[in-house]
């Protein structure tokens, strides 16, 4: 994509093919000798991770399509039908329920990856926000997948999210009849969540198409956060990646495998293996883990219309983190209260999820307000001003020297706490 | 200075943490408690674990306690006579199928002239309910519709906290519904003195959502006639049918377990040896 035009056409065929379309160039210089940094620890797998569980959830779910009926009464009946007669259907629909909650996984360990190691810094900052792009995506189209089967959680988390938009001041309701197509959420509502589901993956494609376009400009990242100097520092991707990614997905894969086969059931809610029922609520409505800290975020306000803004703004405030990170360092290898302060942020991110999975009431509304808050300051407070009062350890000169160094006298790994 | 604050704000949130996991918070709801008042015990199924199996006879018995039994209220519309067959599962024979759903009479029709009609079943039809709809449920049962049992056994668990959570799922512990459901039927007893309950309500201290529960003692010793010599209890009874609804509720499940041991021993070989091979390509590039 940047023009490490190497490849050479061999073939008469591939010769004319080549000067008409030069894709096969372009793969080879994006995946094949595309310079790498040598020094990336299996957090960077993640990335071939997603990807590849991007596709396995666009395979699973297409197939799943074909076998689902998006009606108010069917829709249930046609997803256990799915699990009893559709040869391996059960195999399909746990492994795309269940890959849903993995590919979550896997972008929140992508996602703080990229804030440990300052991934968002300068040149990479639209290589972030498109990241934040994708991640509001996977949030939209989980949901509306989540409502498809039409169980109790389906319907009743359906309409608490859409219930927020009414909210909104003078418009609030008249949004939200136009969201539901009728006064409650109802087949009309199921009929565009199935539409709008199958649309949003392909936009993930194309935002993830720029995502590693946009990445591919300044090249990778790496855990040092000293800029690429010399061919020294880099490998090419293949085969030096390919392997690696692969031996990353592997042993992802070990972990879907485990969950989709042992214990399918236990990252989805009994609930909604009870037919949707408009005039029974459950007593505890609560989203999928992966939505768990955002909910404790939006409960822990009072004011209905503030906890929306909080909400939005928990995933907003993800795009201006580039410029709120004050530091000139990218890696928090060599940032010594930054990183005591990123673990800090992972425990109440974990904390907010503890939460949103619990009641609204007494000690855990005040756990809840208080972690919120720290959520925001950690972002629009403690951000900046690290990094204008920090004084970051010695960098090394280039990735080459510190790889050296560490394979040199082990003793001396700069990389506290992190993996390789 | 400034290197102190991180770790004053870790003691910070390590004292909140603490102060809401203290049971202290948890105790604060008054009479009548939460639900359920007493968790269910964990059973040993046959179906458990990496390797676990449906128990056929336990499956041909668990059938018979629903058929005598809970049938007379409760619906299984997702599962159709020739399920029974499946060899995973209840493993009768195909003529035992045929036979027995002869024994049920189906509405079917419209015929060439517009009537509805009666026929004897086929081992395609789903097992017929017992009431024709939501609404005569209800009515005949006290207001409270029986619900259709298909996926009970996963429509049902009662809440384990975030610490069993993890250890449920590297145990592969996923039996909670039929520890509850064999939980509830064994569970009916005299409310404590004090305790009110609603008219027409049974008390349970296993019930999910409350004290007491519409349903009344189903099981009683001796009620169903097993053929196999096994002992006629409550418990015995209970059992057979919480299995049976497993199997209804993931008639799969043998099939899933063993394509996964399969998969996983695959995946690990794969593994160790893109390991090996990453380890080769690497070998000359400290990194």
């Amino acid at each position: 994509m940047e023009g490490h035009a190497t490849y050479q056409p061999k073939g008469r065929f591939a010769k004319w093919f080549e000067s008409r379309l030069p894709i096969v160039g372009l793969v080879h210089s994006s995946f094949i000798v595309y310079p790498t940094p040598r020094n990336l620890n299996y957090w960077w797998t993640f990335g071939a991770i997603l990807t590849f569980m991007l596709t396995a959830q666009i395979a699973t779910g297409i197939v799943l399509a074909m076998h689902y009926t998006p009606e108010a009464t069917m829709a249930m009946n046609s997803t256990e039908s799915i699990m009893r007669d559709v040869n391996y259907g059960w195999l399909l629909r746990y492994l795309h329920a269940d890959g849903a909650s993995l590919f979550f996984f896997a972008v929140y360990i992508h996602m703080f990856r990229g804030l440990y190691y300052g991934s968002y810094k300068e040149p990479r900052e639209v290589l972030w926000m498109l990241g934040v792009l994708i991640f509001l995506l996977m949030i939209a189209t989980a949901f509306m997948g989540y409502v498809l089967p039409w169980g109790q959680m389906s319907f009743w988390a359906a309409t608490v999210i859409t219930n927020l938009f009414t909210a909104i001041p003078l418009v609030g309701r008249a949004i939200t009849t136009w969201l539901w197509g009728g006064f409650s959420v109802d087949n009309p509502t199921l009929n565009r969540f199935y539409s709008l589901h199958y649309l949003l993956p392909f936009m993930i494609v194309g935002v993830v198409a720029l995502h590693i376009w946009a990445l591919h400009v300044p090249g990778n990242g790496n855990p040092t956060g000293v800029s690429v100097k010399s061919k020294d520092d880099t490998v090419p991707f293949h085969p030096y990646y390919t392997i690696k990614d692969s031996f990353g997905l592997l042993v992802f894969l070990l972990l879907v495998a485990w969950i989709v086969f042992w214990v399918p059931n236990s990252l989805l809610a009994a609930d909604n293996y009870i037919q949707a029922n408009p005039i029974k609520t459950p007593p505890h409505i609560v989203p999928e883990w992966y939505f768990l800290p955002f909910y404790a975020i939006l409960r822990s306000i009072p004011n209905k219309l503030v906890g929306v803004i909080a909400l939005f703004s928990s995933i907003a405030v993800l795009f201006f983190v580039p410029w709120l990170d004050t530091s000139r360092v990218r890696s928090a290898t060599y940032r010594p209260i930054y990183r005591q302060f990123f673990w800090i942020f992972v425990l109440v991110s974990i904390g907010l999820g503890y939460l949103g999975s619990q009641p609204p009431e007494g000690g855990y509304v005040v756990a809840g307000r208080i972690l919120t808050a720290y959520y925001f300051i950690h972002f629009l407070i403690v951000l900046p001003i690290i990094g204008l009062v920090e004084r970051p350890r010695p960098i090394p000169l280039s990735i080459t020297e510190s790889v050296l160094a560490k394979s040199g006298m082990p003793a001396a790994a700069p990389a506290g706490g992190v993996p390789q | 200075m400034i290197a102190m604050l991180p770790r004053l704000a870790g003691a910070l949130a390590a004292g909140i943490v603490a102060l809401f996991l203290s049971p202290a918070w948890a105790q604060e709801v008054q009479q009548p408690l939460t639900f359920p008042i007493k968790v269910p015990e964990q059973e040993r199924w046959s179906f458990a674990g990496p390797f676990g199996r449906f128990d056929t006879a336990q499956l041909q018995r668990g059938f018979q306690v629903y058929k005598e039994v809970c049938a007379n209220c409760h619906s299984m519309n997702l599962v159709a006579f020739r399920n029974l067959a499946d060899p995973f599962g209840p493993a009768f024979t195909t003529d035992q199928v045929k036979s027995l759903a002869a024994t049920y009479k189906i509405n079917d029709g419209p015929n060439d002239a517009g009537d509805m009609f009666e026929r004897p079943g086929r081992p395609s039809d789903r097992l017929p309910a017992p009431f024709p709809n939501v609404q005569a449920a209800a009515s005949a049962n006290n207001g409270a519709a029986p619900p259709d049992l298909s996926l009970m056994a996963k429509a049902r668990a009662a809440e384990r906290g975030p610490i069993w959570t993890v250890l449920d799922f590297l145990s592969q512990y996923q039996e909670a519904g039929p520890d509850y459901i064999h939980a509830l039927l064994t569970g009916f007893q005299d409310p404590p003195t004090g305790l009110k309950i609603p008219d027409g309500t049974h008390y349970n201290p296993y019930f999910l959502n409350a004290a007491s529960l519409s349903m009344p003692p189903p099981l009683s010793a001796g009620q169903v006639a097993y053929t196999d010599g096994t002992p006629t209890t409550v418990d015995q009874y209970a059992r057979d049918v919480s299995a049976f609804l497993m199997w209804t509720a993931e008639p799969h499940l043998v099939e899933r377990k063993r394509l996964g041991f399969q998969v996983f021993v695959f995946l690990l070989v794969f593994t160790g040896m893109m390991y090996l091979t990453k380890k080769r390509v690497w070998a000359k590039i400290p990194h």
